[in-house]
């Protein structure tokens, strides 16, 4: 009786510190790494900007939210941030458009090697980058409102009677539903629809699509419509669910970039199983887990040390770790992709 | 006056050399032209001159007597001129009917009648149909790539190369098939290796060496043709 106690004490511990955040940072992750993903596929570069193209985006619902507050409106128990997201994709969109238009358009009609295109990106990036710290400063912003919980450790506590608590946040619940419903539509419309499958072509066989009348700059067009609204999506809610820092979604640009290659370069299913993995690794790696193995081991016994691989400080050394692993043993991916 | 005509070209790649020189190939609908010619002769480069996707210096392209000189390889392709590459000419990663249904991209109406002409020129891929189109075998990709350029409805059929790398029964079977396209009524425009075989079936054929016209004739004159013989087609 009071080992089955134990044992139920360890699982809501490790779900409460690993299981339940480790999914909502890896649908964060994939949402961004099916980005990066698209528009390697299409476009051939790898886009660093792409962060910045998510820290743009919250930064657009950030305003509107606030916008939105003043004038009363808010979406009840749900974020005001989820209003706002309409708003946010639309001007990101036009943003992702508009710097193709503008800076990526040219290379292609000069038909610039693959690396030209990733100088310009860093390029994009540093500007966005800019242009945000400009627009909204730099400090960190706590934007979300409405229901913080949806089970509060005390009162998980009282309803089981374990002496371990479980959280869990309405953000997580809500990035998680909304990453699989936006991954979905994403499959339908790339299995089923005319453009999509015209995407998919592009991608494919760039000569043969145009050979078949595919009109490339449309797709480019599409293409980057999509990254914007899964880039914003991706930064409203890591915004929601921690805080925004204009800084972090230029470190978040590695975990992402580990989470494409990782799952295979250009394939949208792998990106998503990439994020996950990505995020279970790290949080795994950087979790304590001297309190887990109390609860398991038989008597008395407990760890001598915090029983932890790598301290929080080393988390992004763990994507770093992953993307060497993966190009060592499997350049292509989990699912076969493109190499680099 | 035929159908699709290069008229004299000359051009190359980008600001390169001239690959061809005063180059005449026409097709007829209802025929098949075959061009054949030694390794380096600059068969695939007058073809890909019909299509466009080289610089011409000089010449004109006639297609139903009007001047396409001008157009894009895509205006081409949407004016009824199909072409099937020699390498990576299908989808690899899509399906055998995603594969037709990119090949008719251009047309809104409805593509199912079209599909199933595919399927009865080519039986196999109709039990294919959901498979993805790497993992089909070397004749049936071909067939895939035909397919693929028939959906558009074209008036003009242009093959690079179609039986390289597949075995002398599969490409028997593909010059079938070619000339049962024949005989609906589209022209069809070959560049061939196996020239022997090629020109059995040509009713036009054009030899090229270094860039120029060397011999034109029917297929059965060229292969009776001594000297067409002896250097192009091994005695």
């Amino acid at each position: 009786m009071e080992y089955s106690t134990d044992l139920l004490n360890a699982l809501v511990l490790v779900s409460n510190y690993v299981l339940i955040p480790a999914l909502s940072y890896g649908s964060q992750l994939a949402l961004g790494a099916v980005g990066v993903t698209l528009v390697f596929g299409i476009l051939r570069f790898a886009n660093f900007a792409h962060g910045e193209m998510m820290s743009f985006g919250c930064m657009v619902a950030i305003f509107t939210t606030w916008w939105f507050q003043s004038m009363g409106i808010s979406s009840g128990i749900f974020p005001t941030a989820i209003l706002a997201l309409p708003f946010a994709i639309l001007i990101t969109g036009l943003l992702a458009v508009a710097i193709d238009r503008s800076v990526f358009s040219f290379y292609r009609k000069r038909r610039s090697r693959p690396v030209t295109f990733v100088v310009a990106s860093v390029g994009v990036m540093f500007m966005l980058n800019g242009l945000v710290r400009i627009l909204i400063g730099t400090d960190e912003i706590i934007f979300r409102d409405g229901q913080k919980f949806l089970i509060k450790a005390g009162a998980f506590k009282k309803m089981t009677g374990l002496s371990e608590g479980l959280a869990l946040k309405q953000t997580q619940v809500l990035t998680f539903v909304l990453a699989v419903i936006s991954v979905l539509v994403l499959f339908w419309f790339l299995r089923r629809t005319r453009t999509g499958k015209a995407m998919r072509a592009f991608s494919d066989n760039e000569d043969l699509s145009l050979l078949s009348g595919i009109n490339p700059e449309r797709v480019v067009l599409v293409t980057w419509i999509i990254a914007a609204s899964l880039a914003t999506l991706a930064g409203v809610l890591y915004g929601l669910d921690k805080s925004f820092k204009p800084m972090v979604f230029f470190h978040m640009l590695l975990p992402i970039f580990a989470a494409a290659i990782v799952g295979g370069i250009g394939q949208p299913l792998g990106a998503i199983l990439g994020g996950y993995v990505v995020a279970f690794s790290e949080i795994t790696a950087t979790y304590a887990f001297k309190k887990f193995i109390k609860y398991l081991a038989p008597g008395d016994f407990v760890p001598d040390g915090l029983v932890q691989f790598l301290t929080t400080e080393y988390k992004f050394a763990v994507s770093f770790l992953i993307l060497v692993l993966v190009l060592l043993v499997r350049p292509t991916g989990i699912l076969r992709g493109k190499v680099l | 006056m035929s159908y699709l005509i290069g008229e004299q070209l000359s051009g190359g790649y980008g600001g390169g050399a001239d690959i061809i020189r005063d180059c005449t190939i026409s097709v007829d609908k209802g025929q098949i032209a075959v061009v054949v010619g030694p390794n380096g002769a600059g068969k695939s480069t007058a073809m890909k001159a019909l299509l466009g996707m080289i610089n011409l210096r000089e010449g004109r392209v006639l297609l139903d007597g009007q001047d396409i000189s001008s157009m894009s390889p895509q205006q081409r392709v949407a004016e009824g001129m199909a072409f099937v590459p020699q390498n990576q000419n299908v989808f690899v990663t899509m399906t055998v009917e995603e594969n037709l249904e990119m090949g008719a991209f251009l047309r809104r109406d409805d593509i199912t009648e079209t599909m199933e002409q595919v399927f009865d020129l080519f039986p196999v891929l109709k039990t294919k149909r959901s498979q993805i189109a790497g993992e089909l075998s070397g004749g049936q990709r071909q067939q895939v790539a035909v397919g693929r350029a028939l959906m558009t409805k074209p008036t003009v059929l242009m093959l690079d190369e179609p039986t390289a790398g597949v075995s002398p029964i599969v490409m028997d079977e593909l010059f079938d098939r070619i000339i049962e396209i024949k005989r609906i009524g589209i022209a069809i425009l070959m560049v061939e290796q196996n020239a022997r075989q090629a020109l059995n079936i040509a009713d036009r054929g054009f030899v090229l060496v270094t860039g120029e016209n060397r011999f034109t004739d029917t297929g059965e004159a060229l292969l009776a043709n001594e000297e067409v013989r002896k250097s192009f087609l091994g005695g």
